[in-house]
Formats: structure tokens, sequence, C-alpha cells
């Protein structure tokens, strides 16, 4: 479907079928930004495609801006958010990469941008598979990172993303799995405008850039301010935890869909709970069907919410389960999977903490089938955790 | 215009008591372009010798409100902050980049082409002292040919890149060169982009004291000279078109200039005709544009 088709689907207060590209950039206008600069990439052209027809049709009130690149798409986003008003954009990969340097720039600056990115490997090679190395790699940036496992998971947490992110003013990115997410049609409910301005009010920041205030970002700071400026990112990021959760819980009470920061599925007595992000959710939750149907007492921890890691949560949700398998569809080359890391880092010291195990899985956008994790859960089960990355397929 | 008219504006808008070296011509251009510009005004400056004259936080020596973006993305950010105010109802207010020219030239140069390109309603100011000299003094392109510097210590092999030619091929609303040797051109150029709107470009020759080996009297002697003797001609373009010459033309030879600086004091004769030759056929090429 293409952008005009995707737009003439329907409106706002509809169930229609979206892609998750399509979904993220209804949840964008949904949220009223006033300055969208975007460049194109796949698998996220899309979203630019049908937000700039969303603009031309006069139905977003927004300056778009097509700069030559994604380094210049977050040059201009930080300055945008800083003098006060709502700014949405979307990239993926190699323009993810390319920001790097900028992410930093946007939380030091405690811009609260919103950004989709669609999870696709880096190169070298080239290739343009589901891979979530991209936005692991930007984990120390400062940036609140969301993982989404369906279109319309997608969608509400654009909107969701922006009221925790201006409530904490730190900058907030919505990952979702290229092509598993960004290109699967599903039916999508589209809330209706005055259900969003309900629950997103007017962006109004204590301090912006303004001729009438005189108050300037980025002039050099010693390093106790720079300590201190650390620091307050660092409450900030904390804050972030309960925000994202009150966001998630508000959103539930208007619409009746709400996801969790972590959530639990058929983890009730399980002696193994299958860890995982974004679309790979899907598929574990298939696998756990299946074991559970074999008598198998498993379940599946969906992690939502990255950064900021929510470590009570999780310690909480996997006290007292034997094995605990992760799913990591990235790659941290001389490590292993970084959700892996963090989850044994996060559970260190527990009394009677799980066996952690971490595989590589999906890897590269290799598929990875339903009746594979089962095998994967199999094997964790009947071994101790090895000390060296574990790549299945 | 008399410089008396302007040395004492009401619109101060840089403070005294900045951090610029004594005699920066730096600090007196932008003291200018300031106080033309006004209080409804918001300035993006790149890490440069600016950066260090608007202070560090949590002063400002600017009465405007300041935005430091990074190295490489003055002209990206000037174009975010722009479509943030033109949001906001804003419009009236200028945004301003004061950039040296390795943000410029160098660095900076991809999203400047691509905010000209899109006319982004800015006011892109570059203070060209020719090289890196926040930093020592290291070349740039914008380095003239055979400068030394603290990275071409024989000398600059190739010449200096034509800035304001290239953003005159954009075509964009003006492009002008000026230099605080002559305020009164300066501050009439700043004046004229103000009542423009889109993309408008000014270069500034910024003769840097320490970098170029000049004593801290003669900054705008040697900046008077840079014209005199053609090397940084006075000019404007508007809409990569109309070119307009500015007085004072070429008189000089470029020896004249040359021997007030350390950086070309390992010059032979050879080399200053080069020179010579480069400055003539760049100054017979200005003045057939201007008459067409």
């Amino acid at each position: 479907m293409n952008a005009p088709e995707a737009r003439a689907m329907g409106a706002a207060g509809d169930r229609v079928l979206l892609s998750g590209n399509h979904a993220v950039a209804w949840g964008a206008r949904l949220s009223r930004p006033k300055v969208i600069p975007v460049y194109p990439i796949t698998p996220q052209t899309p979203i630019l495609e049908l937000l700039t027809d969303f603009h031309a049709a006069g139905e977003l009130e927004a300056e778009m801006l097509t700069p030559e690149s994604e380094h210049s798409v977050m040059a201009a986003c930080i300055p945008a958010s800083l003098a006060g008003v709502r700014v949405f954009t979307a990239t993926a990969s190699q323009g993810l990469m390319l920001m790097h340097e900028l992410l930093h720039y946007a939380s030091g600056a405690r811009a609260p941008i919103v950004m989709a990115n669609v999870n696709r490997t880096v190169a070298s090679p080239w290739a343009f598979w589901p891979d979530q190395t991209d936005s692991i790699a930007q984990r120390d940036t400062g940036w609140i990172q969301f993982y989404c496992e369906s279109a319309q998971e997608s969608l509400d947490t654009v909107i969701q993303a922006f009221r925790v992110a201006e409530s904490v003013l730190l900058p907030a990115m919505i990952n979702i799995d290229a092509f598993y997410v960004s290109h699967s049609l599903e039916p999508v409910q589209v809330p209706a405008q005055d259900l969003v301005d309900r629950y997103l009010p007017r962006y109004a920041p204590e301090h912006v850039l303004d001729t009438g205030r005189g108050e300037s970002w980025g002039n050099v700071v010693s390093q106790d301010m720079y300590y201190r400026h650390r620091q307050a990112i660092g409450a900030a990021m904390g804050r972030a935890v309960d925000a994202a959760e009150k966001a998630d819980r508000e959103w539930q009470a208007l619409t009746g869909r709400g996801y969790g920061l972590i959530e639990r599925y058929r983890c009730e007595d399980a002696d193994l709970v299958l860890v995982t992000m974004g679309s790979m959710c899907g598929t574990a939750r298939e696998a756990v069907d299946e074991l559970r149907e074999a008598g198998q007492a498993a379940g599946l921890l969906k992690l939502r919410l990255f950064r900021p890691l929510p470590q009570a949560l999780l310690r909480e949700a996997l006290a007292g389960v034997r094995d605990v398998l992760v799913l990591d569809r990235n790659y941290s080359p001389g490590v292993g999977g970084a959700l892996h890391q963090e989850l044994c880092a996060s559970l260190y010291g527990m009394p009677a903490a799980p066996r952690i195990h971490g595989y590589l899985a999906g890897v590269g956008g290799v598929n990875v089938s339903p009746q594979k994790i089962v095998e994967f859960a199999a094997r964790a089960r009947s071994g101790e955790p090895a000390g060296e990355p574990v790549w299945v397929r | 215009m008399k410089l008396r008219e302007f040395a004492f504006s009401e619109n101060e808008m840089l403070c005294s008591g900045h951090a610029a070296c004594p005699g920066c011509i730096d600090a007196l251009s932008a003291r200018h372009v300031l106080a033309a510009l006004g209080p409804d005004t918001m300035a993006v400056v790149p890490p440069s010798c600016m950066a260090i004259i608007a202070g560090a936080q949590p002063l400002s020596s600017m009465r405007i409100p300041v935005y430091q973006p990074t190295l490489e993305s003055s002209a990206a950010a000037a174009s975010g902050l722009r479509r943030a105010l033109d949001a906001s109802g804003r419009r009236g207010t200028q945004v301003v980049v004061l950039a040296g020219d390795g943000g410029t030239y160098d660095i900076g140069f991809q999203c400047l082409s691509s905010a000209a390109e899109r006319n982004e309603d800015m006011l892109y100011v570059c203070f060209d002292n020719e090289g890196y000299m926040n930093t020592g003094a290291q070349k740039s392109s914008s380095t003239p040919h055979y400068a030394r510097t603290g990275s071409t210590p024989a000398g600059k092999r190739t010449r200096k890149k034509n800035l304001i030619e290239i953003m005159a091929a954009h075509e964009i609303p003006y492009a002008a060169t000026a230099t605080a040797g002559y305020l009164p051109d300066l501050v009439r150029k700043v004046e004229k982009a103000k009542s423009m709107r889109g993309m408008r470009l000014l270069t500034l020759l910024v003769p840097c004291l320490d970098g170029w080996g000049v004593p801290e009297d003669q900054g705008i002697h040697v900046a008077r000279l840079a014209v005199q003797s053609g090397v940084f001609p006075l000019y404007e373009v508007e809409d990569g078109a109309r070119y307009t010459l500015n007085d004072p033309p070429k008189s000089l030879p470029v020896g004249d200039y040359l021997r007030t600086q350390r950086r070309y004091q390992h010059l032979d004769d050879a080399q200053i005709q080069d020179l010579q030759r480069e400055i003539d056929a760049g100054w017979a090429r200005l003045q057939q544009r201007a008459r067409a």
C-alpha cells in the first residue's frame, strides 16, 4: 500500500489496515508535532511518505524539513525542540548511525524529541534485514528506548513516548523491526484526535530559546557543572520508569490498550522464561503455547522498555525461575547479545538467581520459527549457561 | 555613513568583558553584526573563536539567545530553529549563524549547501580568519595559497576555496563579502541582508592576529590591505546573478599585503608572482561579472 492509499484508508477514530510504518506515521500525526525533519531510508521511508502526504493534504500542521542527511535531521530537531515545540522524526540503521553524535547532543540538551527507528542491519556489508544492533549501539546516548511488537503497539507507543519524553525532558526512540513490523499489515485502531488531545497536553517546557528570555544552550561548562548535568540526566532516566508506567496505564484507561514496561506471558509457575524484544515476542508467544501444550512450564517476558532498563521489574518478574533464555536479535562482537549481558548484570546477586542462557537468535534477520524456539528451550533446560555467545538458527 | 554614527550603537548586543584576544577583529566584527541585527535575533554559534567569545556557562557575552550546535551542523541547526519559530508565529525573529571558516568551508559545508538549496530563511555569517585559529592555527579549505599554518608548515600548496561563488551558484537571494576594515560597508550589508528573506550569506574577512602573525594594533590595517590589494574584494551577488563590486577597488600589489604577516614571510619572489597572477585573474573575472 502506498502513502496516498494509506491516507485514504481511513480517518482518526477508525479501525483500519495499516503497516507498522503507517501506524507510526498516524501516531506522529495524532501527536501534533510542529517540526518534522526527516530523511528517506529503507525500510523507514513509508513513514516519511505518509507524513509528507498528510502535510500536503493539509491534515498535518507542521513544518516539514527535508535536509541532505540524517545528521542534519537530528541537528535540526534539537534546537527546534529547545525553541519549545514538539518534534518528531524517523530513521533506520545507517541513518541512526550517522546521527550518533547528535543523539548524545539531544539528550544533553534535554530535548524531548520522539523518533521512530526501524531496526535494520548495519553495514558493512549492505543488508536490509531486521536486526536490532543499530539501536542497541545507541544505548549509552541518553535516549529512552521502546521496542514494539505490532503496528498497533507502534502507534500507541509513539503517543505514549511524547508523554514520557516531555515529562522527564529526555528524547525517546521507538524501535520497530524491519519488515516484520514495519511492513506487515494489521488491523489497527486509530484513536480519535480529541482522545489523543486529552491524553497529550500541549508541550510547554519551563526553559525555551526565546528572545524574550535570553536563555542559551551549549556554552562550555566546568567539570562540576558537567558532572551535575550527567547526574540530572540519570535522575530523569530514573523518573522515566515511573513516567512510562503511568503513561501506559492512563493510555489503557482511555483506549483499553496497555502494554506494560514488561509483559509476562504465561509466566505463572514457569521454570523457563524466554526474554526478548520486538517482533521476536510474537514468535516466542507461539513457542510458549506449544511448550505449555506439551506440558512444560514455560513463559515469555517481553521487554518493551529497554532504556531506562526496568531492573527492579526484571528482578521481581524472574525471581524463582530456574532457567532464563534470552534471545538477542543483535550482536556485540567480543561479548555477545546485549540483552543477555544486561540481564546478567540486572539479576546478579539475586538470591537463587536464575541460570541465564544467552542465544544469538535472528542476527542478520535470519528467520527464527516458533519450532526453533521450542528447540532452543529444550537445549537451555538440559545444559549449563555457556560462557561464550551461542549462535542458533 | 561616518564611523561615529554606529561606534556606540544603542543596540549593544555584545557585552564587554568577553574572552576574545586583545585587538581581536572577530569580536569587533560580531559587535557590529549583532548591533545591526538588534535584539529580535537568535544566534547559532558552532565551536569556533566566536563560541569562546560567547562565554562559558552560566555567563554569555551576547544579549540574545545563543544555541551552540556541533561544529558541522550550524546551517541544519539554524534551519530547525527557524522552522520552530515559524511554527510558533515568530517569523520576524532573525536567525543568524555566527560561524568560523572551518565550520563553514569544511566540516559544515554539506548542511550549508542543503540549507541554501532549501532557501532557508537565515543570515549565515562566516567569520573567515582563514584557518582553524581556535585550535592554534591549522589550515582549512579557506587558507590561502602558500600561507603557512600549523598543518602546512611549508606553506599551503593549493588555493583558497571560493565560498561566495559556490553560494552564488546556489542562487541564494544574497551573498556578499565584507570586513571590519570597512565598517560602513559591513554594516550596510548586514542591514541589507536583514531586510531580505531566505538564505543570506556574508563572508567577513577577519585577520587573526595570532594565527596570521600580525601585531595586535594592526588587524584593521591588514584587513584594509586585503581589500586594496584585491586579495579579498568587496562585492555582492544577488540571486546568483547580479554582481556589484564595492569600493575600494584593487589598487596595490599583493606584496604590500603579504609583508604585513608572519604566515607569508617564507615566500620567494616566484611565489609572490604566482599570487599576483591569481589575484589579477580573479579581479578581472569579477569585473566582468559586475559589468554583465
